[in-house]
């Protein structure tokens, strides 16, 4: 219990926080901030399983994020039957042919020795290969997009729940870790942050433009949810008696029985919109728990004690007998997997898969954040920092209001300076991010949680 | 005809273009690459600094002008770029001094102090939107064009018109003279030299007498003038939003590396890779092979690589290869 104290005193705080934008905001935010808080927490676990038990940078969050959201909408949508007939036949010739295309890499990869003419060879074929798969394509890309282009105008999903796609997005995550890590783990440390860095703005870029996939700019809207409607709950009966229920100290104050109907009706509407939130903070809290007694569980075992010690010391690992590349990139499939959960999660949450909102701003360096702030290598720490970094992203703008007006309280109300420096309120939040890093960097390297490693 | 007409083309809509956008590119790599090897860690906040530089040059633009001062065919910019660099070198040693030097004092990894450079390039953004907001500002004025393409059309006879801006010419002129300047320095003054042995081997340079905070300063300084002029010139010839420099960044991180990071040199070269191949992959040749080719030869289609949407995977993907195949670089890096 004692050692555990800064622990529970660091959560408690945390939901203490929420709990007073619960009570000063309102219970609708407060629980909005929580279930995205509980994303970044799953995001910020999986970076954390990277860069804190194997010392990697990946600075390719955003690419994994929206490889998971990509999984969502190919889930979740209902197949366009029309596109299929269009163009299906077209894609899925190439998909074979990038088959054939990798399958011929690999046996020449397999057969010949190295060489400059090995090289040149593979070099061809990835041309001719690019060249024989945008001819074949491109015929079919069109006629996809052309069907019914404001409505669709892609090749829709496989009309699953679109809770499946949290697993989806993981190996679509993983999957996209393999070919990552197989190219740039050899890299050393900064030229590896680079290199995932832009490989997922390319992730980006094919998500953003390959319309006949994913809708692109388009953006997907009305994705299925794995909770009800608030316009069905609105309307049921057994969750109109349990607001009645919930509020009947409030609404036996008002006499007046139409007043009481129009009270009840305004109670029923907020509270579908926060009994939504709740089903979704439900599922969200079953995962980070799961993925938490996992983490934990591998942090414990020999497989993590490995791990420590490759991240520590390479060399003496390495002559040790473990094989190091290996399971570098097993931990980087695994951590990209996680983020890929999240990914999809946040997508879920949304309802909507917006391509052009992937920023590395928010979704790469925000996480790092999280990762340093929390304390790297320390589960709970990753956990916390998702949360405490979340709730002051989204508190910012309140908090520098306030100090704004705190301070310029001297001035007049049309002060030039007071207008500006309102109006610019949004990016106290950058300022607030970059300070905190450099302040926790400078004074508490490890973190809010540092990581502990006891000896069990 | 039709043959000039084809290279007045790809001069008008490739070379010129390509030759100024590797400028400025190459203005920031070896920014990044001067940090790299002498501070020896990866700047995340290059294109945010290159954005605060910018934003002082815009500021001081508007002050000038509106005190009545021009240089009439020349943008006003050119005298306000020499306050807002003494003013970046300021602010580049501030930073130095409150933020990076802890840690180069207590000899801690590069990643280390990469990630501080994040910290650095939120709050770098962050002042810059506060003081100047986001939104898009083109600050250029005197005389747009040097060359008109009308005018060229009149000039010659030809179909194809070459427009030529005074901001591309101004910027390939400045990079040169520039960038001279930059490798005299480094080859050829006492101080120059001894960066270059501080680059190459940090306890040697000690041993013999060279004073790391001095290159340390200086580097700041040089990093402050290329950052400065790099995101002014940048400015002129596009416009000035926060965001873009932002994003900036990758392509100059990529130059900085196909180059060979830590070699000025490479990286000077590395912009122009950069730049000429994002422009020959995506751009249309449509037009280019109806003047080159008889007529019963011409293409129907665009005749394009690449889409332009992917005009930055392209670099991007240069520099994959380059890592894969060769880490150091094109130009052998990590020698000054």
């Amino acid at each position: 219990m004692r050692k555990n104290l800064n622990v529970i005193v660091a959560y408690s705080i945390m939901m203490g926080l929420i709990i007073l934008v619960g009570i000063f905001q309102s219970w609708n935010v407060a629980l909005s901030i929580f279930n995205l808080c509980l994303i970044s927490a799953v995001m910020t676990m999986g970076a954390n399983i990277q860069w804190g038990y194997a010392g990697l940078i990946n600075f390719g969050i955003m690419g994994y994020a929206a490889l998971g959201g990509l999984a969502a909408v190919l889930i979740s949508v209902d197949p366009v039957q029309e596109a299929w007939r269009a163009g299906g036949f077209d894609i899925l010739m190439c998909l074979w042919l990038i088959i054939v295309m990798v399958l011929a890499i690999r046996f020449i990869l397999k057969n010949f020795e190295k060489s400059k003419f090995r090289t040149y060879g593979i070099a061809a074929i990835i041309v001719a290969g690019i060249v024989i798969i945008r001819i074949t394509a491109e015929p079919g890309i069109e006629a996809i997009e052309s069907v019914n282009p404001a409505k669709t105008g892609f090749l829709g999903g496989f009309g699953l729940p679109i809770i499946f796609s949290w697993i989806v997005g993981a190996f679509f995550a993983g999957g996209l870790a393999f070919i990552v890590g197989k190219v740039a783990l050899g890299l050393r440390a900064d030229y590896l942050a680079i290199a995932t860095l832009l490989i997922s703005e390319i992730v980006i870029a094919i998500i953003k433009h390959e319309d006949w996939l994913t809708r692109g700019v388009k953006n997907v809207i009305g994705l299925k949810r794995p909770a009800p409607y608030e316009v069905d709950l609105q309307t049921t009966e057994w969750f109109i008696n349990l607001v009645e229920k919930f509020n009947s100290g409030k609404l036996a104050l008002i006499s007046n029985l139409a007043d009481r109907q129009a009270a009840l009706n305004q109670m029923v509407i907020e509270g579908s919109s926060i009994f939504v939130k709740l089903c979704y903070s439900g599922l969200f809290l079953v995962v980070v728990i799961i993925l938490l007694i996992l983490t934990q569980k591998a942090l414990y075992s020999p497989w993590g004690r490995m791990m420590r010690a490759i991240r520590d010391n390479e060399e003496a690992a390495n002559a040790m007998g473990k094989n190091v590349v290996k399971q570098h990139l097993l931990i980087f499939i695994l951590g990209s997997a996680i983020v890929g959960i999240a990914g999809a999660m946040l997508v879920t949450q949304d309802g909507l898969f917006t391509p052009g909102s992937y920023r590395p701003m928010r979704y790469t360096f925000l996480i790092w954040v999280m990762v340093i702030v929390g304390g790297s290598g320390n589960n709970f720490g990753a956990i916390l920092g998702g949360f405490v970094v979340w709730f002051l992203w989204i508190e910012a703008a309140p908090i520098a209001l306030f100090l704004i007006n705190f301070f310029t309280a001297g001035m007049s109300d049309t002060h030039a300076l007071k207008i500006h420096l309102i109006e610019s309120v949004p990016y106290f939040r950058y300022l607030m991010m970059g300070l905190g890093l450099l302040l926790i960097m400078r004074y508490r390297p490890k973190g809010i949680l540092p990581e502990k490693i006891e000896i069990k | 005809m039709d043959f000039l007409n084809a290279i007045i083309l790809l001069l008008n809509y490739i070379f010129i273009p390509a030759l100024t956008y590797g400028s400025q590119l190459a203005l920031g790599a070896i920014f990044v690459t001067l940090i790299y090897g002498i501070l020896r860690f990866a700047n995340f906040a290059t294109g945010d600094m290159m954005s605060f530089g910018t934003m002082v040059t815009i500021l001081f633009t508007w002050y000038f002008q509106s005190i009545g001062i021009s240089l009439g065919v020349l943008p006003t910019a050119l005298i306000a770029i020499p306050f807002a660099i003494l003013f970046m070198i300021i602010y580049m040693l501030f930073i130095d001094k409150f933020v990076f030097k802890y840690y180069r004092v207590s000899k801690s990894p590069p990643v280390q102090l990469a990630m501080v450079s994040i910290g650095v390039m939120f709050v770098t953004q962050a002042v810059v939107r506060i003081i100047i907001g986001p939104s898009d500002r083109r600050f250029f004025d005197g005389e747009k064009f040097i060359i008109k393409a009308r005018e060229f059309k009149e000039m010659t006879g030809l179909n194809e018109g070459l427009a030529l801006k005074s901001t591309q010419v101004l910027t390939i002129f400045v990079t040169i003279v520039l960038v001279s300047l930059l490798f005299w320095f480094l080859n050829k003054t006492k101080t120059g030299k001894s960066m270059k042995a501080y680059s190459d081997n940090e306890d040697l340079a000690l041993l013999s007498g060279i004073d790391p905070k001095r290159i340390v300063m200086i580097t700041w300084i040089i990093a402050g003038i290329l950052a400065t002029i790099g995101g002014a010139l940048y400015g002129l010839d596009k416009s000035f939003k926060p965001f873009t420099y932002f994003n900036n960044m990758l392509p100059i991180f990529a130059a900085a590396i196909v180059g060979g990071i830590g070699n000025p040199f490479g990286a000077f070269l590395g912009g122009y890779v950069i730049a000429f191949s994002e422009i020959f992959l995506t751009y249309a040749y449509k037009k280019f092979f109806m003047y080159i080719l008889p007529e019963s030869m011409e293409p129907d289609s665009l005749v394009q690589l690449l889409s332009t949407d992917y005009k930055f995977a392209v670099s991007f993907s240069i520099l994959v290869i380059v890592l894969l195949y060769r880490p150091s670089g094109i130009f052998k890096g990590k020698v000054l």
